[in-house]
């Protein structure tokens, strides 16, 4: 173990807690990371060591930087100080180690982002037959696999337009799995939809943790939480506040921070 | 006063019905829209009436008393017929060789007439949307045709004698300006658009001033310089074809145009599209080929065929540069003392006008045809 990992072990003790249950490789690792829109201390000083197999459920209060802190896992966002380790790559201004980061993380938006001029089919093709040079054949049935895993088999020729909210999320995550990442990121996959399709969606990550995937989530489903996070953490004003396995930071939040965030969100 | 404590609870769901049928029918239509209130039915009049007095007076010089045979000036004058006299048709007939293939030597006017069936042939199966083949197709339209085109007009190979572009004319220079503008300003204005949205400070910078530039001098211009300028600033051995020039010159400037009008596309794509794209791995290169410029290009459909219209029009100005287009050739054509009567003159312009219309309306109608089929499928839903 480098200095450095030590330090982000000491610092945060993060890597602690539930590591159990997961195995003991670090699929990602965040150290010292600052990030700053403008003048605005977006992220400050956020380390964060995420195991293999470990479903890690964010949340906070809007502005608190954790859908910046997921879209610096694939770089969507860049950062001014720290480091960003995913899958052993070390991400930099360097496009090919981009690239090879994002061909292995999957990412889910609160909008969806399907394209709307190809069909949920050609949606989940698109990356692989582009990216990893797949067959058309064999990248459609790979794609329809992942539709039926998300239980919509049967609107893969459909376009976005013609799919309820909750059915474009699913092609969405479907589209992600085509990949076949070995980590996915959900930032409020659920937040934009109506209540009624919103179990749905759940169901689907659901059974993906229950695939054993490598899964962040920024959202305030806490009933999602409980049922398959191995660790909670709460972020607020770009820092993470409290980091703790779901029955204890649901029962004995340590934080006031957190006591308050939770007192008002549960009723 | 009483307050009812109300409670409802449906017993039986209301099954869906067919809407009641329309009332529809041409008399309900002329009452319901056209005659339903005195304002309606003063507009409807007025209407009418400028239908009329600029109608009818069109269709009477076009055709009832248009002359539609005859071998020179005597048979359209109205000494001759004791008659008014519309449209001379017998002059249209007469110069027809000229305005479509200006000097272009009479013994290869069959060339002319292959690249225009080769490129017949080539564009419909192109438009017809259930036609298979698009892509192959697309290629040979796009990149084959232009290639046979050229040796075909110019010769020189294949035992085909070579035809100087100072011997073209007419329908035949309106229509390589106008094909050569359409096929090469836009994926240069593609280029342009995305350069001047470039990361990249220079080639931004670069991309910005040669649009501006372009935009800001006049067509004739431009064409001016192309042709008489140009080689003053060349090496003596260099000479470029003037017609070579002119499309360049053509082609650089619709580019520009081009440009503006795929940037409005490349502006209103979401910043999720691209988020998504980039999230899945897609570099650049396929971002924008497969993602975003699928989607901008059809935004704006409206514009680039607005622009494919009015190159199609300026065309037209090269005639500054000495060279007889169709309308050039009209020109000439009105200058032949054997057909110098009162109507020839309206009646060339009526043809040209016509000829432009026809070109232009199908042009315009068959975008709209398109943007219909595309935007059934709605393109954004949020």
């Amino acid at each position: 173990m480098t200095a450095s990992e030590q330090s982000i072990r000491s610092k945060t003790a993060l890597g602690a807690t539930a590591a159990d249950s997961v195995r003991t490789e670090a699929a990602i690792e965040i150290a010292g990371l600052n990030k700053w829109f403008g003048s605005f201390h977006v992220l400050r000083d956020v380390d964060l060591r995420v195991m293999r197999g470990e479903r890690i459920v964010i949340c906070g209060p809007s502005g608190s930087g954790k859908s910046t802190l997921l879209r610096c896992i694939n770089r969507l966002e860049d950062w001014q100080r720290g480091r960003v380790v995913v899958d052993g790559v070390e991400l930099s201004a360097d496009v090919k180690r981009i690239d090879k980061v994002r061909r292995e993380v999957g990412m889910v938006f609160q909008q969806f982002n399907l394209f709307p001029h190809l069909t949920a089919l050609d949606n989940c093709t698109l990356a692989p037959i582009w990216v990893r040079n797949m067959p058309r054949k064999e990248a459609e049935d790979l794609a329809r696999r992942q539709l039926a895993r998300v239980r919509i088999p049967e609107q893969a020729e459909k376009y976005p337009a013609q799919l309820s909210g909750g059915q474009q999320q699913r092609v969405a995550i479907a589209r992600a799995l085509c990949m076949q990442p070995k980590i996915m990121l959900f930032d409020e996959p659920t937040s934009a939809l109506d209540p009624e399709m919103v179990k749905e969606v759940l169901d689907s990550m659901v059974a993906l943790a229950l695939d054993g995937m490598t899964m962040l989530v920024v959202s305030h489903e806490m009933g999602f939480a409980r049922e398959v996070a191995n660790r909670m953490i709460l972020m607020d004003a770009g820092q993470i506040i409290e980091a703790n396995e779901p029955n204890e930071f649901f029962a004995h939040p340590q934080h006031e921070r957190t006591k308050l965030f939770l007192s008002q969100i549960l009723r | 006063m009483t307050v009812t404590h109300s409670t409802f609870i449906r017993r039986s769901l209301v099954e869906p019905e067919p809407p009641p049928i329309a009332r529809q029918g041409s008399l309900i239509f002329t009452r319901g829209r056209l005659l339903d209130r005195p304002t309606n039915i003063a507009l409807t009049a007025l209407s009418a009436m400028i239908i009329v007095l600029l109608g009818w007076p069109t269709v009477r010089f076009l055709f009832i008393d248009a002359v539609w045979d005859g071998a020179s000036r005597v048979d359209c004058l109205s000494e001759t017929l004791g008659r008014e006299v519309g449209a001379c048709w017998p002059f249209i007939k007469a110069k027809l060789p000229q305005l479509m293939y200006g000097f272009y030597p009479e013994s290869e006017r069959w060339r002319v007439d292959v690249t225009y069936a080769i490129g017949i042939m080539l564009l419909v199966p192109l438009l017809i949307p259930r036609v298979p083949g698009k892509a192959p197709n697309a290629i040979l339209f796009f990149a084959v045709f232009p290639v046979i085109g050229f040796f075909l007009l110019v010769g020189g190979v294949l035992g085909l004698p070579h035809v100087e572009t100072r011997l073209w004319g007419g329908l035949l220079i309106t229509l390589v300006i106008s094909f050569a503008g359409i096929i090469f300003s836009l994926p240069l204005g593609v280029v342009l658009a995305l350069g001047r949205r470039s990361q990249l400070p220079i080639l931004r910078a670069l991309c910005i001033a040669f649009i501006e530039l372009w935009r800001g001098i006049p067509l004739i211009t431009v064409l001016f310089f192309a042709t008489y300028m140009l080689p003053f600033f060349l090496p003596e051995n260099w000479r470029i074809d003037p017609l070579l020039r002119v499309l360049i010159g053509v082609v650089l400037f619709a580019g520009a145009y081009m440009a503006e009008v795929v940037r409005g596309g490349l502006q209103a794509i979401p910043r999720g599209q691209f988020e998504g794209a980039m999230a899945l791995g897609l570099g650049y290169w396929r971002m924008t080929g497969l993602v975003v410029l699928p989607q901008a290009l059809r935004l704006v459909i409206p514009g680039i065929v607005n622009s494919f219209i009015s190159l199609f029009k300026d065309t037209s100005l090269v005639l500054i540069v000495a060279m007889f287009d169709l309308l050039g050739q009209l020109r000439a054509a009105f200058a032949d003392p054997t057909w110098a009567a009162p109507t020839t003159l309206l009646t060339g312009f009526a043809f040209a006008g016509l000829l432009y219309f026809a070109v232009s309306f199908g042009m315009s109608r068959y975008a709209l045809f398109m943007e219909r089929r595309l935007s059934s499928r709605a393109l954004h839903t949020s």
